[in-house]
Parts: structure tokens; C-alpha cells; sequence
């Protein structure tokens, strides 16, 4: 889509420059919110501060976080989210796509009653979810009962706290499920007639036409879906919370990740450490971990646009 | 569709029957499933609407549908918490933050987009670093630029910040604005247009349903936004929003299931209803999103 001028036209002069202003508050915010925090965090890591004294400790702060069995806790059930929950999402959600092509009648109103869960806020259906699989009148341990299962303590055991989040997370994974959506029925329909006639079955035209061609948007779906889990905070606080009964609103005496810790990630460790407890160097520790773990992600995602953007 | 496929070498249509029947049981199937799923989805807001309606007594016992629709659990969650507080701070936390977003982020966008300048391509990624970044890694030194100007105890640190570009949305309009071709803001420099006129009658028309998109994603998140209440909006609990009221609504409150799930609903209607309103654009905008570069 180059212009073609031999002698770049008028507007084209000073581009840059105004550009620059156009851009100007955005840079300022990158500049205040991201880059001048992020070299005071690597700063602060060294230093203990509760927001009153300032003290030098070297890599002290460091040292207690890699003793730390909690940060390792929160690593293990971040790593199970990356693991479990975010393939159930992509799967189940590219799942329900795939059949949404397929049905003529009442699309619309399937669509939007599998889109709905995905707006109810995170604490609202949170708070929902604790309800339903509450052992005691939780309606879903009863509907068990009635085909003769006996349902588990979910949010109340270690062990099934995170499938129980991970409920909650295919229930509310409607956004992928229009992204995708979007992407199958943007498929060229000459492609699976290309494959009908050399005889490819349903199987074999989605994974031979169907796969290849939405892949870009699985893999940032997937990408996305991955930093979304390693900051994954709301849900597991509220669960933990709500379910351990804990009634202290500022938190203060709240130990989080309950049951067990099993609901602990490393955002939640963080903000308790930085922000209850106003260990704020030790934060800084846990925040330049957080960053590495996302900044993999991040620059595989950075490698996939790049490649776009080269294409095009 | 049926044209392309019948017109060339296929003569009169005649399926066999094996494969007809097959076709009707795929047909029987496929939305047997769909609608098994659909229920499903369905199921945990009914079991919550039905929650909410029961009286205090029936909320402890194990049945499933209310013996008397009790109305009143709505009023009696208004009468016990300050939701009302709760519900203005969260529409001017999500208001505000939206309004301060488009100011700064359709121009950024709009430059991105629009203009060729050395460093555009690292623009672009330092935005899509930015909107990866969790918002925690950089949250300590930012609550003391705040705690330093003494406005933590309140919502400011989280609008403010919107004056200065949301990398998200910048992200999202930069997609759409893309998508315009160049012919139409070249023919308006022609005519001799500045920057600012094309932005405002060539551009802002065009890209009226991304921005739209925008607008209703950032409202929505600031409405269910908790981890930036829960850092900034303090202990007071009259400057809460009610993801804040929600979350702790069952201990303060009432030990009781009912009023909470009526709390819940009450948190999660204006959501819906808006949703109903506004479906095309949310459809729009969130098949945006996935859309690579």
C-alpha cells in the first residue's frame, strides 16, 4: 500500500515530530507507570521499607524469598493453572465454536447464552460459584446425590480447589468463544469443499483445513490466556476468602490461599507481603519474579506480532 | 452458498438414504449437546436467582426452590449495606476512567495508525508489552507516587492514569484504524486538511464502532475491577465499589446465602441489562480482539 511519490508530498514532511505530540501523554504515561517503576522496583528489592524507614539490605531480601516455601507454593499453582485451566478454556471454548457452526436454528440465542457468563463480574460470580459447590446446600453437590455421587468439599479441600476454579473459568470463557467463533466462520468454505472432494472426512478436515488456518488466533488466545493465568488474582482471593469464611475486610489477619494454600498465586503473595504486611522490598522481589515469568510469554507474543507486521 | 455447490458437475440432487438419516441423527446430536450445554450455563445464574428469593430459614436447609418468593431479600440487602455508595463510586470509578481513556488513547492510536515515523514498530510493542504486563509487577513504587501525592484512600490512582493512554484500548483501536485505507485520509490532505481535522471528520466517523468497543470493554472493566479497589479505595467502607461490598458481603453482612446471592444479582444486573442493549457492539468488538496484527 505504498504511496508512490517520487517527491514525498507536503504532509508527509514533519511527520514524525507530529506524530510525537500526537503521542506525547501516552509516552509520559509509559514513562511514570512503566518504565520509572519498574527500575524503582529492581531499586527497592535491596532496600527494607515499610513505608516509613528506608534501610539498605543487600540481597537479603532475595535470599528470604527464594527460602520462601510460600513463593514456591504460589509458583506450583500458578504452573497448574498454565497447565489445566487455561487448555480446559481454549478447548472447551473452541469446542463450543466448532458446534456453534454447525447449528442453523436458535445460533443467536446460543451464542448469547454462552457469551453471558463471560460479563458477570469476577467477585459476583466468584461469590456464585462458592454458593453452588458449597457442600453443605450447595445445589450441585445435591444434583450429585441425586444420580448417587457423592460430590467433594471443593473450594474446602486442597485438591479441589483449583478444578473448582478452573469451573469457573470455562464458565466464563465466552470471549474466546466469539474469537474463535469469528475465526472458523472466517475460514475460505472453498478450502473444506477442496478437501470433501479428495475425500477428507469431518476429522481430517479440521485438522488438515480448520487448524491451520485459525492458528494464529489459537496461539494468541493461548498466549493471552497464559498471562492472564500467571496473573491470575481476583477469583482465587475471593474464593479463598469466602469459603474459609474469613471476616476481616482489610484483610489483615487473612492468611490468603485457603484451603492449604492451594489457592495461592504469586500476585496474591505479593500484594499480602507488599501491602499487609508493608514488607515492600521483599514485594519487589516477588513483582521482579512475576515479571520474568511473564516477560517469556510476552516475548513470544512480541515475536508473533513482529512476523505480522512484516507480513503485512 | 447452495448455488456454488449445486451449479457445476453435481447432477439432480438425490442423497442416499443411509447417508440422509445420518445427517438428521448428526443434526439431533449436535443440538442435543448445544442445548445440554446451554442449560448448563444457565444453571448457576437460576440457582443463584432462586437463592436469592428464599427466606433466611429455607437459605440453611438443602431444597432448591423457594417456598415463598421472598421480595423483600432485595430491599433488606439495600437496608443492611451502603451498596447505593458502593454502586455511585463504581459508576464514577468506571465513568471517569472511560471518558479520561478515549481522550488519551484515540490519539495515540490515531498516530500509531496513521503516521510513518522511525520507532512506530517499537511503539506498537512497547503498547503490547504494557498491556501484558501484570498490573502487580509494577505496583509498589506506583502506590507510593500515590501514597506520596496522599490520594491512596480513594479511587484517583485508578482514574488519573487513564489521562495518560490504556494500552489495552490503544491496542484495540490501532487494530481497527488499520483497517482504513489510506485513500481516504490522503484525499483529505489534498483538500489540505490538518492532522487534527482529519482525526475528527474523516477518522472519528469511520471508527465509530471500535471506539465504541473500547468504551464498553473499559467501562466493564472498571465495573468489575477488584484488584484496584482492594489496593487503593482503602477501609472506609462508604468509598468502596461493590466488587469491594461484594467480596465481603457474606462475613459482614449476613451468614445467610440468600442475601448474598441477592447482593450478587444486584452487582451483576446493570451488567446484563447493558449487554442487552449493546450486543452488536460487544460482538464487534470482541471478535477484534482476536484479530492478529
Amino acid at each position: 500500500m505504498a504511496s508512490t511519490h517520487a517527491v514525498p508530498p507536503r504532509w508527509r514532511r514533519g511527520e514524525g515530530a507530529r506524530a510525537l505530540l500526537w503521542l506525547a501523554p501516552w509516552i509520559v504515561g509509559v514513562l511514570v507507570f512503566f518504565g520509572y517503576p519498574l527500575l524503582a522496583t529492581v531499586y527497592f528489592s535491596f532496600y527494607r521499607y515499610d513505608l516509613f524507614t528506608l534501610e539498605f539490605v543487600g540481597l537479603d531480601n532475595w535470599r528470604y524469598a527464594f527460602a520462601d516455601e510460600r513463593v514456591y507454593q504460589s509458583a506450583r499453582n500458578t504452573l497448574w493453572l498454565v497447565v489445566f485451566m487455561v487448555p480446559a478454556q481454549l478447548l472447551f471454548a473452541l469446542g463450543v465454536a466448532q458446534l456453534l457452526t454447525k447449528i442453523k436454528s436458535g445460533a443467536g440465542v446460543l451464542r448469547t447464552i454462552f457469551y453471558l457468563p463471560s460479563l458477570v463480574p469476577a467477585v459476583a460470580g466468584t461469590v456464585a460459584f462458592v454458593y453452588l459447590l458449597n457442600p453443605a446446600t450447595g445445589p450441585v453437590n445435591q444434583l450429585l446425590a441425586l444420580v448417587g455421587i457423592t460430590g467433594p468439599d471443593w473450594f474446602g479441600s486442597a485438591a479441589w480447589a483449583k478444578p473448582s476454579l478452573t469451573l469457573l473459568a470455562v464458565w466464563g470463557v465466552g470471549n474466546t468463544m466469539m474469537i474463535f467463533l469469528a475465526a472458523l466462520l472466517d475460514v475460505p468454505r472453498h478450502l473444506y469443499e477442496a478437501a470433501a472432494i479428495d475425500g477428507a472426512g469431518a476429522w481430517r478436515q479440521f485438522r488438515n483445513v480448520t487448524l491451520p488456518t485459525i492458528s494464529p488466533v489459537l496461539m494468541f488466545s493461548a498466549i493471552t490466556g497464559v498471562i492472564y493465568a500467571v496473573q491470575y488474582f481476583a477469583q482465587a482471593m475471593i474464593a479463598s476468602r469466602v469459603a474459609s469464611g474469613a471476616t476481616d475486610s482489610a484483610g489483615s489477619t487473612f492468611t490468603p490461599g485457603y484451603p492449604d494454600g492451594s489457592l495461592l498465586t504469586l500476585p496474591q503473595h505479593l500484594f499480602h507481603t507488599g501491602f499487609r504486611d508493608w514488607s515492600m522490598g521483599l514485594a519487589c522481589v516477588h513483582a521482579l519474579l512475576l515479571f520474568a515469568v511473564s516477560m517469556v510469554f510476552t516475548l513470544i507474543l512480541l515475536r508473533q506480532f513482529s512476523r505480522a507486521e512484516g507480513e503485512s | 452458498m447452495t448455488a456454488t455447490v449445486t451449479a457445476g458437475s453435481r447432477p439432480a440432487r438425490t442423497v442416499p438414504a443411509v447417508r440422509r438419516r445420518r445427517r438428521g441423527l448428526m443434526w439431533i446430536a449436535q443440538h442435543a449437546i448445544a442445548i445440554a450445554l446451554a442449560i448448563m450455563f444457565l444453571g448457576p445464574i437460576a440457582f443463584v436467582a432462586l437463592t436469592a428469593l428464599m427466606t433466611d430459614e429455607q437459605a440453611l436447609t438443602s431444597q432448591l426452590w423457594p417456598q415463598t418468593w421472598n421480595w423483600a431479600n432485595f430491599e433488606v440487602v439495600f437496608a443492611r449495606s451502603d451498596l447505593l455508595a458502593w454502586t455511585f463510586n463504581t459508576f464514577v470509578y468506571a465513568s471517569l476512567s472511560t471518558l479520561f481513556m478515549l481522550v488519551s488513547s484515540v490519539p495515540a492510536a490515531y498516530a500509531l495508525s496513521r503516521f510513518r515515523f522511525r520507532g512506530r514498530k517499537l511503539a506498537f510493542l512497547v503498547v503490547i508489552s504494557t498491556m501484558m504486563l501484570p498490573p502487580q509487577v509494577v505496583a509498589v513504587p506506583i502506590y507510593l507516587i500515590w501514597a506520596r501525592l496522599d490520594l491512596t484512600d480513594s479511587l484517583w490512582p485508578l482514574i488519573i492514569p487513564m489521562l495518560f493512554g490504556d494500552a489495552f484500548s490503544i491496542f484495540l483501536l490501532r487494530q481497527f484504524l488499520i483497517t482504513i485505507p489510506r485513500d481516504y485520509t490522503d484525499a483529505a490532505r489534498v483538500d489540505g486538511c490538518s492532522d487534527t481535522r482529519i482525526l475528527f471528520t474523516v477518522i472519528l466517523p469511520m471508527a465509530r464502532p471500535a471506539i465504541a468497543a473500547v468504551a464498553l470493554f473499559s467501562f466493564f472493566y472498571c465495573w468489575n475491577d477488584y484488584y484496584g479497589p482492594l489496593l487503593y479505595a482503602g477501609v472506609d467502607q462508604e468509598g468502596w465499589t461493590l466488587s469491594l461490598g461484594l467480596a465481603t458481603f457474606k462475613a459482614l453482612h449476613s451468614v445467610q446465602w440468600n442475601l448474598t446471592m441477592a447482593a450478587t444479582l444486584l452487582v451483576t444486573a446493570p451488567v446484563i441489562i447493558v449487554f442487552f442493549f449493546a450486543q452488536r457492539v460487544f460482538i464487534e468488538g470482541v471478535t477484534l480482539t482476536g484479530v492478529k496484527g
